[in-house]
């Protein structure tokens, strides 16, 4: 039965995708959180050439080598561009956008050159082939797993223990790093040691899903848990079923339209993110939307009860208390001021007596505590 | 050398150099604004978003033409632009998540129409993939046309509003005091980014477009401190690049230009970073080592003429073991040496010891006082 599962093309693929979404997801939400999220794009970019040079090397296109191999080009960019940011010669963003590229260029040529003998390519690297990750299996207590799995199960495991284990520091750090250094808990180190395991996450999600997809893995799902919760362990579990979520769906639309399996994965992020962003309960532009329009009429209906309350019981109440001086007195237009008067009556703040707008006792409350009397 | 000469004489060869010169001067150009107003690794979110654009562009004209493809890549970079603006003045997501979304999203959309052109297997869907690596070869003489179009319209923009890219590119909030239009004109910039990566896209490819933006224009910041100097200079280093570029990857079988280009560019900010005239890192260890030998130079001659104010006796002779007491290390017999040959000490013997000692000179007590900001007191009573 356990064969079987591991020998099913379909269920090996979205395990990929699933495994390789959770353990970005775990690291990316502290990266976003901690401002960090460019960097990720900066490391995925580079490790082609750590990956490239450790080939060179050793001949090893994955396992613990390669790990080592990635995990030090990861922080190698991150070192370089600090280092660079530093000199105070060229600012923060330049230095990044400085030593990935050069780096990722290295790589390239150094891949062309060897083009010949290497079953690496430019496409594979930048896109991954997740669709034959099942074709490269190792033996593990007998059943033969796809390769990618068991190093992205490895993977899964340490960012999980990283981040349980480390879950309070790792709180403090991103959100008081100066308060963690008091404290003595080492921001800094921490700083290297998520940048390191996203490096290590990186090289094992290379094949499946390549460079640049991997950087939505990373960014996108925990942007999208950020804009629905503002509790860390929340934001963290929904970027994790967000990833999972993107994972499945993925697969199937890309098997409908027939189209790339990896891509199709993170589009799904991005609908995710732009449903959140449209329709999250109170940040979203939805929401934001309504909330302005509320506070648009709630602004009018002070106006009103304010315009009511100045002419009520004087001679003019009889051309002013009505509808039609709010068009043609307050010069607002008439939807505008429809709007008004069915929010103001909705919130039982005026009523109409004898054709004419008149303040209910609420609508009274109102106009004192906007003229700050009471005129008993 | 007949073979580069011949290389030069081609026709092809021509058209390819031209063109990566003149897409490198275009993103030299702009690229001076992005690095200035931080905005490069908005640059690399705008290239990847690009690709998307470069599909459409694909799929609609059906085939690899120019104009299309260009337009695609600008439709969906400007998207993607307003997009990232979106994010980022209307929720609480910080920029670099912003900039990431946008990048990876577009990205993968790319990736998943690009698999929609291969499925479809028109001919010229290689051609496609070169706009990830970019390919100068496959410049065609009609396109430097276009592309010496957009050229002209940008260095047309950039005279134009020259003033007011450069109030904003350096004092956001004194430009919006003034009165400017300041969002306009940071959405014009942004366009020009934009139009920089549309630009490049052919020669570096969407990947590396972020390092024809940046590098240029960080190795002319080195060189100049004026704006006109640098974005001068930032777009002559990426016309080298790009023409350099070109060149190796046309004479090299299997080599994308875009890999070369950057490896160029990345190379000139490297020298730039270390020779640039009184900002490289190498002037910046000569000044150190300057200010150190001032400041060495300065604390024997304090000695010395603290020993002569001590003893009474402007021409008493130290010994150097008495100056290693005092200033806490032996000093160095090349500081001795300067001091000496620059007649401020002078080297006696002090019978009937026999070692060497060392006295000030009257121009060695002048600057002994200049340093130390007091006037000269009891100058050579004896």
């Amino acid at each position: 039965m356990i064969t079987a599962f591991f020998q099913s093309i379909p269920l090996m693929i979205v395990l990929t995708g699933v495994l390789t979404g959770i353990s970005a997801a775990l690291l990316g939400s502290f990266l976003i959180l901690r401002g960090n999220a460019m960097l990720t794009d900066a490391i995925s970019h580079s490790i082609v050439f750590g990956i490239i040079v450790v080939w060179l090397l050793t001949g090893h296109t994955s396992g613990p080598v390669q790990v080592l191999g990635a995990a030090i080009t990861g922080v190698l960019t991150v070192v370089l561009s600090e280092l660079l940011a530093r000199s105070r010669l060229v600012k923060m963003d330049a230095a990044i956008g400085l030593v990935f590229p050069a780096l990722f260029a290295a790589g390239v040529i150094l891949i062309s050159i060897n083009a010949r003998n290497v079953h690496l390519d430019v496409d594979s690297v930048l896109l991954g082939e997740i669709g034959f990750v099942w074709l490269n299996t190792v033996a593990l207590f007998g059943v033969d797993v796809p390769v990618a799995v068991a190093t992205l199960g490895a993977v899964l495991v340490v960012n999980l223990v990283f981040v349980l284990v480390l879950w309070k520091e790792l709180k403090l750090a991103t959100f008081d790093a100066g308060l963690a250094a008091a404290l003595g808990f080492l921001p800094g180190v921490l700083h290297y040691a998520i940048l390191t395991l996203t490096s290590v996450t990186a090289v094992a999600a290379f094949d499946a899903v390549g460079a640049i997809l991997f950087i939505a893995f990373v960014v996108v799902p925990p942007a999208t848990a950020y804009l629905l919760t503002r509790r860390l362990w929340l934001m963290v579990v929904l970027a994790v079923g967000f990833s999972v979520a993107a994972c499945i769906s993925g697969y199937f639309l890309a098997l409908h339209w027939n189209v790339s399996i990896g891509g199709m994965m993170a589009s799904m992020t991005g609908v995710w993110f732009t449903l959140a962003l449209l329709f999250a309960p109170a940040q979203g532009l939805v929401a934001q939307a309504l909330r302005a329009r509320t506070d648009r009429l709630d602004h009018d209906c002070r106006a009103l009860v304010a315009h009511l309350f100045t002419h009520q019981d004087t001679p003019a109440m009889a051309e002013e208390n009505t509808l039609r001086a709010l068009v043609s007195h307050l010069r607002w237009t008439a939807p505008r001021a429809r709007a008004a008067v069915l929010r103001a009556h909705d919130r039982d703040l005026i009523e109409r007596r004898d054709g004419l707008l008149c303040l209910r006792p609420k609508g009274t409350a109102e106009v004192e505590a906007i003229f700050g009397r009471s005129n008993a | 050398m007949t073979a580069i000469i011949d290389l030069l004489s081609s026709d092809i060869v021509q058209t390819v150099l031209i063109g990566a010169a003149l897409l490198g001067a275009i993103s030299g150009m702009l690229g001076a604004f992005a690095v200035l107003r931080r905005q490069s690794l908005l640059g690399d979110a705008l290239s990847h978003a690009a690709l998307p654009g470069v599909c459409l562009g694909f799929l609609i004209a059906g085939g690899r033409d120019l104009g299309s493809v260009m337009a695609g890549a600008f439709g969906t970079g400007a998207l993607a632009a307003l997009i990232m603006m979106l994010i980022v003045r209307r929720t609480t997501l910080k920029t670099d998540a912003a900039l990431g979304i946008v990048l990876s999203v577009f990205f993968a959309v790319g990736i998943v129409l690009l698999t929609v052109i291969q499925t479809q297997g028109g001919s010229g869907s290689l051609g496609l993939m070169t706009f990830l690596f970019g390919q100068a070869a496959a410049i065609l003489r009609s396109d430097l046309w276009v592309m010496g179009g957009i050229g002209l319209a940008a260095i047309l923009l950039v005279l134009a509003f020259w003033k007011e890219f450069k109030l904003v590119s350096f004092d956001t909030a004194f430009a919006r005091a003034q009165g400017f239009p300041v969002t306009a004109l940071e959405a014009v910039l942004t366009v020009m980014v934009a139009l920089a990566i549309v630009v490049g896209l052919q020669l570096v490819g969407v990947v590396l477009m972020v390092a024809l933006l940046i590098a240029p224009a960080a190795a002319a910041r080195q060189w100049t401190k004026s704006l006109g100097g640098m974005v001068v200079v930032s777009a002559a280093i990426g016309a080298a690049s790009g023409a350099g570029g070109a060149l190796v990857s046309a004479t090299t079988r299997g080599l994308a230009t875009g890999p070369v280009v950057v490896l160029i560019a990345t190379g000139i900010v490297m020298v730039s970073l270390l020779i640039a005239p009184g900002r490289g890192l190498i002037w910046q260890a000569a000044a150190t080592q300057r200010a150190r030998a001032r400041i060495s130079d300065g604390r024997v001659l304090a000695t010395l003429q603290g020993f002569a104010q001590m003893h009474d006796d402007a021409g008493y002779p130290s010994e150097r073991g008495m100056l290693q007491i005092a200033l806490g290390a032996k000093p160095p017999a090349a500081t001795l040496a300067s001091l000496e040959s620059r007649g401020l000490i002078r080297s006696v013997m002090h019978p009937p010891e026999t070692t060497p000692h060392w006295e000030l000179t009257k121009a060695g007590h002048t600057e002994a006082a200049a340093l130390s900001g007091e006037p000269e007191t009891r100058q050579h009573t004896k």
